[in-house]
């Protein structure tokens, strides 16, 4: 049954993302300012929306493990950072392509693009944490805690261009409050790269979140294990 | 086809990065469902032992 829902999840999130393949490379017509780099945009916040999902997630969760203290609670939320953490990587590489042959340099120190970077590095430090600092109950509430202040970063990042002065393009809402994509085919294209990069979020919680709970079980395997062999010695 | 290298390299790192996380969190399942079975069958294995050794011990 979980192996079917694996695949399910799997079959569906190559079908949508071959269908927004499509819709960039064939469908959707180019900009008439950027030229063809401005397709990088169809994937570059698709991967800032499932980044910010997926922090979004990982507090929610860290929040009910603090409440609950159940471990599937803090086995989502570690799943959902690591998620997050590479869509996030994506999203500063994706638009450090985008970012040269439009700005002519690879990186600036934009508000949106600050803000961005702080983000993955409070999630590099919460994976750090839990990578390195052992599978004690006192790690996993101190990344819960990281989890938790972490996001606040996420709608900081969401306005910091209307906050600040920026270059950063505001596409969705520009600054004069109108939606920059004027063309009924880029939002399309948009809104199916969003549904692709959606499902394939869910795959992979759904493949991380397995293993996680294969390790927990086996941690309970090692414990009965080394349990039998004391009562076998005694 | 201005800036079409630009627009390759960021699709190709996308699927690049997102295959091999792919491929590292199966390899990691795969491995981690061998430890398991090990691990099932070595329980198995201790919890038949006792009750031989209980049925030496009561003769």
């Amino acid at each position: 049954m979980k192996l079917g829902m694996a695949w399910s999840l799997g079959l569906a999130s190559i079908a949508s993302m071959l269908a927004a393949l499509f819709m960039v490379f064939v469908y959707v017509p180019t900009e008439a300012q950027q030229g063809l780099v401005q397709r990088i945009f169809y994937f570059h916040l698709p991967c800032a929306w499932v980044a910010f999902l997926a922090f979004g997630l990982v507090a929610v969760a860290a929040i009910l493990y603090l409440w609950l203290g159940s471990q599937i609670w803090d086995d989502l939320s570690y799943a959902a950072a690591e998620i997050g953490m590479l869509f996030c990587t994506l999203v500063l590489i994706t638009g450090s392509i985008w970012a040269k042959p439009i700005w002519g340099t690879w990186w600036t120190w934009d508000s949106r693009l600050t803000t961005t970077f702080i983000l993955w590095l409070l999630y590099a430090g919460y994976l750090l944490l839990r990578a390195f600092a052992g599978d004690s109950p006192e790690v996993a509430r101190f990344a819960a805690v990281i989890g938790i202040v972490g996001v606040v970063d996420v709608p900081v990042i969401i306005v910091s261009v209307r906050l600040w002065r920026t270059i950063h393009p505001a596409v969705l809402l520009t600054r004069q409050g109108q939606h920059g994509l004027q063309d009924p085919r880029m939002i399309a294209t948009l809104l199916v790269a969003l549904g692709a990069f959606s499902l394939l979020f869910v795959w992979l919680l759904w493949l991380r979140l397995r293993t996680l709970r294969l390790g927990s079980k086996i941690a309970s395997a090692r414990r009965r294990l080394a349990l039998y062999e004391m009562e076998a010695r005694v | 086809m201005d800036n079409l290298g630009y627009l390759f390299a960021a699709y190709s790192l996308i699927f690049v990065l997102i295959g091999l996380y792919v491929l590292l969190v199966g390899n990691r399942q795969a491995r981690l469902e061998g430890r398991l079975r090990e691990l099932e069958s070595s329980l198995r294995a201790l919890t038949q032992a006792p009750s031989a050794g209980g049925r030496e011990a009561s003769r």
